[in-house]
Order: C-alpha cells, then structure tokens, then sequence
C-alpha cells in the first residue's frame, strides 16, 4: 500500500493542483503581468513598465488614504473582535443551561452574507443618526468607521467565539484543578494558565481577523460605499473603484497595480502577526 | 472480484470517452451550422426598462430571418463593468453602446467604421453620430427628452395651470405657495430629490446640464478643458428650490432613492417630479392618463426663458465590435437596420420600447412627453442640449453630487463653495486626469 502511495502520489494530487492552478495561480501571475499594462480589455494589453506602480502613488493621492484608513480600521476590529469573542468564549465554557442555544445564537450573524448586513446595518445606523439629528452616513465618515466597526464585530465576534470555545476546552482540567489546590484566583487562572494554554488559538483568531479586516469589502460597499467622498473607502474598494468606477485605459493598469500592491501589504502583515504571536506560544 | 472492478472502471472510462467526444461533436456541428449562416448578433442593452421589448424583438428577428440575437441586460449602473468584462470573452459582444464622446474614449479602438454601412446612411443626421475624424464609431438610436413632469390635477387644486410657469420666477412664487398652504393641500411642491448614489444622477448630471448648456451658449463652445461656473448661482436657486418645498426634509435626502420620488408622484403627494420621457411608461402603469400630465423645461432663471424648450438628446450611441469575425458584424449591422428600418422594428421601438429614434423610417411614438417635445420645437422653442455627455467623468459627476448632498443637509455658503469647487476645479483636475 505504501509503495503504491509512493508511486501514484502525483495523480492523486492532480485534481488539487489543477484545480489551484486554474483557480489561482494562473489568474495570478496573468494579474501580476497586468499590473505592468496598459489595457481596457485582458487580452488586448500593452506592456508599459513600472509606470502603473508611480501612478498609483502619484496621480491618485486616494490609495494612501484608503490604506490609513483600512489600517486604523483593522486595528480596531482586531482588538474589539477579539477581546469580546473570548469574553464570550470564557463565559460561555460555564456550564449552565442553554449555553449551547447561546453559542448557536452567537454564531448566527455569520452565517447572513455581507452585502446583506450591510444594508441591513445602514438602515438601522441612518435611523439612529436621524432620531439623535446627526448627518446620515453618506455624509458622516466618523458614523461610517464605526458602523463598519460594529457591523464587523457584529459579525465575526461569533465565529472567532467558536474557535476560543475549542481552545478553551482544550486546556486540561488538571492544570486548572491544579492551580485551585493551589490557591489561585479566578483571575490568575485565566491570566497564568487559561491564556497561555489557548496561545496557539490567538495566533489562529488574529491572523483571521487581521486579514478580513484588510481584504474587507462587501460590508464596505454596502454600508457606505466609500462616501462621503472616497473618505471610508478600503483598499479593496479603492481598488476595485479605480479599475471598474473609472472610464480611460490608463486606470485599468493602475487598478491591478494597486491591487498586487495591496496583496503585498497584506501578505508583510500577516507575516509579521504570525512571527509575533508564534513567539508566544507554550508548548503543552 | 478485482478483475471485475478493473473492467468495470475502464468501462466506465470509455463510456466517459464516448460522453465527450459526443458533447464535442456537437458543438462543432453547432459552429458550423452558424458559420454556414449569417453569424449571429449580441447586444449588450444599456436600458433595464427596455429588456421585455427587446427580447421579444430579438426572437421575431430570429423567427423571421432564422439569425441568432442573443440580448443581455446590464445591470442599473453596471453597464461599463459588465461591457468590460463581456468584452475580454472569446463570445463578445457584436452591438454594445457608449454613454457619448466622454463613454467612447474607452472603446473607439474596437469600434467598427460605420461609414458607408446601410444604417448609418438611414441616420437622419449627422449629429447623432460620434465621429472621429471621418471614422464613423457610434450612431445613437435614441433621442430622449427630460424636465419637469407635472400632475395638472394636483396643480389645478393648488390654483394654478402649466401655462402659468413660464419661467423660474413663477415656478418659485407657485412651488412657494403650495409649500406654504402643504398642510391644507396634503401634497408638496417637489417629490423627494434622492440623492441615494443610485439616484443622484437626476441632479448631478441631469440638473448640473442647465448652467453647463447656459455657459456653453454664452461663450459659443461645445466643450470645454475648463468650466467656469457661470451660472452656479442660478444652480444653487433651482436646488434649493427642489430640496426646501419637497416632500422629504433636506437632511434625510442622502438616503432617498429614485423610485421613492416616483412612488411620492404615483401616490399624489407631490406636483413636480424632475425626469424624463423613459419615465412615461412607469406613470402610465401607475394609473395616470396623459390628461393628468406634463412635461415643462426646467427654469433656472438664465438666457430667454420664454423660448426654453425641453433638453433634449442622447446618452445612447450604438457601437459595433470590429474585433467580432465578419460574419457577425455583418449580421449585427442587418439587425440594426432591420429594427429602425422594419415595420416591426420600428413599431416595436416607438410603441414597446416608448422610443423617438433619429432614422429616416421612425415610426411615430405615443409616448406624451416625446410629443410634447416636437410640439414645444414646433411652436419655436429652442430644445436645451444634453451638454452632460462632455462631463469629463463619472468622478466628476460624483463629486458634484456630493458636494450637494452635504449642501443639502446643511444650507450654508460654506457648503455650496464645495460644490462650486467641485464643479469647477473638479472639471480642470479630472479633464486633465482624462487627457
């Protein structure tokens, strides 16, 4: 059985590999030869060089702006979503009656799609700003950054509770006893045990918030759609602006090179995340 | 047993074999069969409202000459989106449209030269196509009209005739009064300007038209590197006009639609309502007769207002792939002069479609405000021209509309100078943006 796996390992990998290569790799690196273009249609493109690249900081001041914004944007979320979900999670491991309906009931608002929630959301945000008498959110960026905030926290704090309820239940009920007989509060349980134990789960939990956070865009879209005036625009968005929402071939190059730049920027932080956290791992 | 399920498998294999080679087969024979044909015709239709009437064109075209038209609709506001996308397929498009000579500067290298085609010499004018130098790119198949559309009945309960606005200085004193006596009446002035991003194009392109139109008139231009912003004053008075007497108050417009607006005027609760002649079917269907309505220019108090006729024109220009094969493009083009040439055809784009379009063999539409149009030309109006098509952008468009949303909410001259800086300085930025 072993030699044969040895053996045919490649044709029961193809269906995988072809499948990632159609689906990913080729549209890749057709992107990446794109950003180097000027085209209006993909496959009637001019190779022009790197000039994509110095237009997309130059001429178009709006990409610095949207990467300020989708990076005060998801540190924010990063930190909101992740303190309530394990809030969540630690109350929620209780035992008690109903706590599974609970965890059901969290998880729900992941399961609606985002363009959905968005306009759901800015009804109910418009409502409010117009009872309390403040501009409604196409003319409000401070309602628009933190509706987007709440709306995403509304939506992920559930998901990322799933996961910490998995690390939570994890850490071995001899350590905890132990820690009892040993006179330690609830508190310093959950700081010198409980945390250190469920490290591994952060490091999962972050990274996935961090990077929907910087790859958000239909919430986007759909609650503000970048007014007023480009100001709650994300990266996504911005991107997806310059190539579509723009009428002459040079913006088409300058989208995709913003958009590989995008992947880059994503990419160097994940990394940088992963790296941090993975350093405070325990080993159980 | 392992013998069985290894025949069994290679059975299953050439079954599969067979199964593909039989579906390939078939296409073949399909693509030969059409080749063998005239080609075959798509078009990627620009106006949602107009999709059941040209499908069902397309399908009496085919029943009648045995050509395949296929018709796909765009989605409101998607059209350059989808086009682009429909453009990069091996099946692109053959019959597409631009918006005018801003939309066309994206496409006027896959346009086919339509000199000398059969369908442009049935063009009534000139005027209606876009050329670049003699190069022909797009013939428009549409003249449309837009004002203001008035319910007479509310109005005549409000005291007052259509022929009692002739200019802006009445539209204001009679909008005013009704504003004033609202309660009494139970109706507003002006439906709710919405200024939803899916809506806001009555106001930011179709309103911003008149102190364009008014500029160009006065400096004798067509179009412009650079406005100046010479009637903005009389812009400002027409918006606060449409916002202060409305239905809606001016802080919750950012959040209304286009269709709220048409719904307030199906329901009686406004006597102005700012659109055009596309509109038409929609009231009719609503329950209004064309006793109940009208259509007047939109005053704004500039050049000599008792002579404004409708604005009237075209932001729907017909264009022809030329990268498509030549079997297609010919199809294409005898599709196109079928439609405005045909008795079917023509009656189809008048009656199904509400259409007045520049052919010589135009069939005379019932749409009441497309009439109301001929008639103000015939009695020596001058129509107003769609000078919007030269906006140098959909940025542009949407900065202006921004600037009147945050006016409208909160009504200071503070305010309005961020329209008139993106209408102006706007313009130059993204002219030369495009340029």
């Amino acid at each position: 059985m072993e030699r044969a796996l040895k053996k045919y390992w490649p044709i029961f990998l193809l269906p995988t590999v072809i499948a990632f290569m159609i689906g990913f790799l080729i549209p890749f690196i057709e992107g990446l030869y794109l950003s180097f273009c000027q085209f209006t249609t993909v496959n009637n493109a001019k190779f022009i060089g790197i000039s994509n690249y110095i237009k997309a900081f130059t001429t178009d001041s709006q990409f610095a702006t949207s990467f300020w914004f989708t990076f005060r944007f998801a540190i924010c979320s990063v930190i909101s979503i992740n303190v309530l979900a394990f809030i969540i999670a630690l109350w929620l491991t209780k035992k008690f009656k109903g706590n599974n309906f609970l965890r059901a009931v969290f998880f729900m608002p992941n399961l609606i799609g985002g363009i959905v929630l968005g306009y759901i959301w800015q009804i109910l945000i418009n409502c409010v700003l117009s009872i309390v008498g403040k501009p409604l959110l196409a003319l409000n960026s401070v309602a628009g950054f933190w509706g987007l905030i709440i709306l995403m926290c509304w939506q992920q704090i559930g998901y990322m509770m799933i996961i910490y309820i998995a690390g939570l239940n994890s850490v071995p009920d001899s350590l905890i006893e132990a820690s009892k007989i040993d006179g330690a509060t609830d508190l310093q349980t959950l700081f010198k045990i409980k945390i250190p134990m469920v490290m591994p789960t952060i490091t999962i939990c972050m990274f996935l918030t961090l990077t929907n956070s910087f790859k958000l865009f239909d919430q986007n879209l759909a609650l503000t759609g970048g007014d007023p005036n480009h100001t709650t625009e994300m990266l996504a968005l911005n991107i997806y602006n310059t190539y579509y929402a723009r009428a002459g071939m040079q913006w088409k190059g300058m989208g995709q090179a913003k958009a590989v730049v995008f992947f880059l920027i994503v990419i160097l932080i994940s990394f940088a995340q992963l790296k941090l956290s993975r350093d405070n791992e325990v080993q159980q | 047993m392992k013998k069985f399920l290894s025949i069994f498998m290679a059975l299953t294999l050439i079954l599969g074999l067979v199964a593909c080679g039989n579906s390939s087969a078939t296409t073949s024979a399909d693509t030969t069969t059409s080749t063998d044909g005239a080609g075959s015709v798509y078009y990627l239709n620009f106006k949602p409202e107009a999709d059941s009437a040209w499908q069902k064109l397309a399908s009496d075209y085919t029943a009648e000459t045995g050509v395949k038209v296929t018709v796909v609709t765009a989605a409101s506001g998607n059209y350059e989106t989808t086009l682009m996308s429909e453009m990069s397929k091996s099946s692109a498009p053959t019959l597409f449209q631009v918006n005018g000579p801003v939309g066309i500067a994206n496409w006027k290298d896959v346009c086919y030269d339509l000199k000398g085609t059969d369908v442009y010499k049935e063009l009534t004018s000139d005027s209606f196509a876009l050329l670049d130098g003699n190069k022909v790119n797009a013939i428009a198949y549409v003249i449309e009209s837009y004002g203001i559309i008035v319910n007479k009945t509310l109005l005549a309960k409000a005291g007052y005739q259509v022929t009692d606005i002739k200019s802006f200085e009445d539209l204001k004193r009679i909008a005013e009064d009704i504003t004033a006596r609202k309660s009494e009446l139970g109706f507003a002035a002006f439906t709710s300007a919405g200024l939803d991003g899916s809506s806001d194009w009555r106001f930011k392109t179709h309103l911003a038209n008149l102190p364009i139109y008014f500029e160009y008139e006065t400096d004798g231009i067509e179009q412009t590197p650079a406005i100046k912003g010479t009637y903005l004053d009389n812009y400002r008075n027409i918006w606060n006009l449409y916002i202060n007497n409305s239905t809606a108050d001016p802080k919750l417009l950012s959040s209304k639609t286009g269709d709220d607006s048409r719904n307030e005027f199906l329901a009686g609760e406004a006597v102005f309502f700012q659109n055009g002649s596309w509109e038409y079917n929609n009231l009719i269907n609503g329950g209004y007769t064309d006793d109940d309505l009208a259509m007047i220019p939109i005053y704004i108090g500039v050049g000599n207002e008792a002579n404004q006729g409708l604005c009237t024109g075209t932001e729907n220009f017909w264009c022809v792939n030329g990268n498509a094969k030549q079997e297609d493009i010919d199809a294409t083009l005898k599709f196109m002069l079928w439609c405005v040439t045909s008795e079917k055809g023509t009656t189809a784009m008048a009656n199904d479609m509400g259409f007045v379009i520049p052919f010589k063999k135009a069939a005379s539409s019932p749409n009441l405000f497309v009439k109301q149009d001929t008639s103000y030309t015939a009695s020596g109006k001058k129509p107003v021209k769609w000078c919007f098509t030269t906006m140098p952008s959909e940025e542009w468009k949407n900065g202006v509309g921004q600037g009147l949303t945050a006016y409208a909410a909160d009504q200071n001259d503070e305010n309005w100078q961020k329209v008139v800086s993106a209408f102006v300085d706007g313009w130059k930025t993204e002219y030369d943006l495009t340029h």
